[in-house]
């Protein structure tokens, strides 16, 4: 059989999300059940690029479940720099570790060392390509702090173009019947023309696109927050223009639900006003203990499939 | 312009016009010794202009580039002067070492010796996308 990681959420189905979603909120509830699960086992963290939240979470994770955690989390520090091949190194590691959570600046990265390896392997971020665990985090934080995932309106604000948290979110959320969208952002950073067509359109999920969060935030369910980055722009005239057009702060908030709950991958920089942070509505820390959990049940739930 | 009739061997017919030159690289035309004739801007009734090969040699052929280029393309196979067969090559589920992926955040631009492996992810739009970053090919 061949060994199975977690390159793309596309390849879990809607019903193993929902499983893992369930272990994580069992894990919630029920901490020392799962304190030993993984004894003797080993997580390997292959971080190419650094990340500290993103390692730290999969590393707490595993510590939680009572394995220990073995890796790098820069590729200068390691035999990598000296040019070896992403296989290669998968090869070595797999000879020490039972699991594997890759991050690398190259997309396909970590699909290329599932492909010479038994053990599974976590993406834990390509480039700007895929970041699932990432995704998870998001469908776990909103059926957390909403109760379910269906019939939602989904408001994503920022870089909607380069920002590949929300591409993947929309594509994961398009699952639940009842999902509307709202893309907030300036024109020069829309929604990509694909992620339209083939995920929406596809899908015949609605959505509307605006420039102006304030028309929009007494709709939504959930406001996705993400960051508008300097270097998209050409000149700073525009990044500043743009920039503090989409800054979350008590005063906007104010017309939004009271149900209604911002989320953010981080970090931040200056999108959401710390002013905001008291808010019972601000989710972006809840979202980031939400991230340890679902890894958690992804690890047990990998581990036992390819046991 | 005529080109002399072939006995046995192959026609590759209504290839989008402009396109003649890829396809005798991808299939590795150049490497054959028979006669093969490339004809660029043909005159075509339906699609204004195409590009026609003609191979003098009833040679085996791997097809699956065809497809991915337009599955409007037509493969005439010649036996004895006569047209034995004649179709449309098929659309490949994979493209394997064709065609290079052109992403620079690809693993593939700075781990050479990967392969480069297209699959086909719309069938309805003929769209190919790298195996690792997705990218669309582009034709
Ligand atoms: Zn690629």
């Amino acid at each position: 059989m061949k060994t199975r990681g977690l390159i793309d959420i596309a390849e879990l189905t809607t019903a193993e999300i929902d499983a893992m979603m369930e272990v994580a909120q069992d894990i919630v509830d029920n901490p020392a059940k799962y304190s030993e699960k993984c004894k003797g086992k080993k997580l390997a963290t292959l971080f190419y690029e650094a990340s500290t939240r993103t390692r730290l979470s999969f590393e707490a994770a595993m510590l939680d479940l009572g394995g220990s955690v073995i890796g790098f989390s820069d590729a200068q520090s390691s035999s990598v720099s000296k040019g070896e091949s992403v296989a290669d190194t998968a090869r070595t590691i797999e000879c020490f570790a039972d699991i594997a959570a890759m991050r690398h600046p190259k997309e396909g990265a970590p699909l290329v060392a599932q492909m010479h390896v038994n053990i599974p392997i976590i993406n834990a971020g390509d480039g700007g390509h895929n970041h699932p665990t990432q995704t998870l985090t998001d469908l776990f934080t909103i059926r957390r702090e909403i109760g379910h995932l269906d019939n939602l309106v989904i408001g994503c604000c920022g870089d909607l173009k380069f920002g590949r948290t929300v591409h993947s979110l929309v594509t994961a959320m398009s699952r639940y019947p009842g999902v509307r969208f709202v893309f907030i952002s300036p024109e020069e950073l829309r929604i990509p023309e694909h992620v339209r067509s083939e995920v929406l359109d596809a899908n015949n999920i609605p959505y509307v696109e605006t420039t102006s969060l304030d028309d929009v935030m007494g709709e939504l369910d959930i406001l996705y927050m993400t960051r508008v980055q300097r270097e998209r722009f050409f000149n700073e005239a525009d990044y500043l223009r743009l920039r503090d057009s989409y800054i979350l702060t008590p005063e906007k908030l104010k017309a939004a639900k009271e149900d209604m709950r911002v989320l953010h991958p981080l970090p931040r920089v200056n999108e959401i006003s710390v002013a905001v942070d008291d808010d019972p509505r601000a989710a972006y820390f809840r979202q980031v203990k939400n991230g340890k959990f679902i890894r958690m049940a992804l690890i047990l739930k990998l581990l036992a499939e390819n046991a | 312009m005529i080109i002399g009739n072939i006995r046995d061997g192959i026609v590759i017919d209504h290839i989008p016009a402009g396109r003649g030159m890829d396809l005798y690289s991808y299939l590795k035309l150049g490497k054959l010794d028979c006669e093969v004739a490339l004809i660029k801007n043909a005159e075509s009734g339906k699609r204004g202009k195409k590009d026609i090969i003609k191979i003098g040699a009833p040679i085996d052929l791997d097809f699956t580039i065809l497809g991915f280029v337009d599955p409007q393309i037509t493969v005439n196979i010649i036996e004895n002067g006569k047209r034995a067969k004649k179709f449309h090559p098929a659309l490949p589920e994979t493209i394997m070492h064709l065609i290079k992926c052109k992403n620079p955040r690809c693993i593939t631009s700075c781990e050479q010796e990967l392969p480069h492996v297209f699959r086909l992810t719309d069938r309805e739009h003929g769209v190919y996308r790298c195996m690792y970053c997705e990218t669309k090919a582009e034709k």
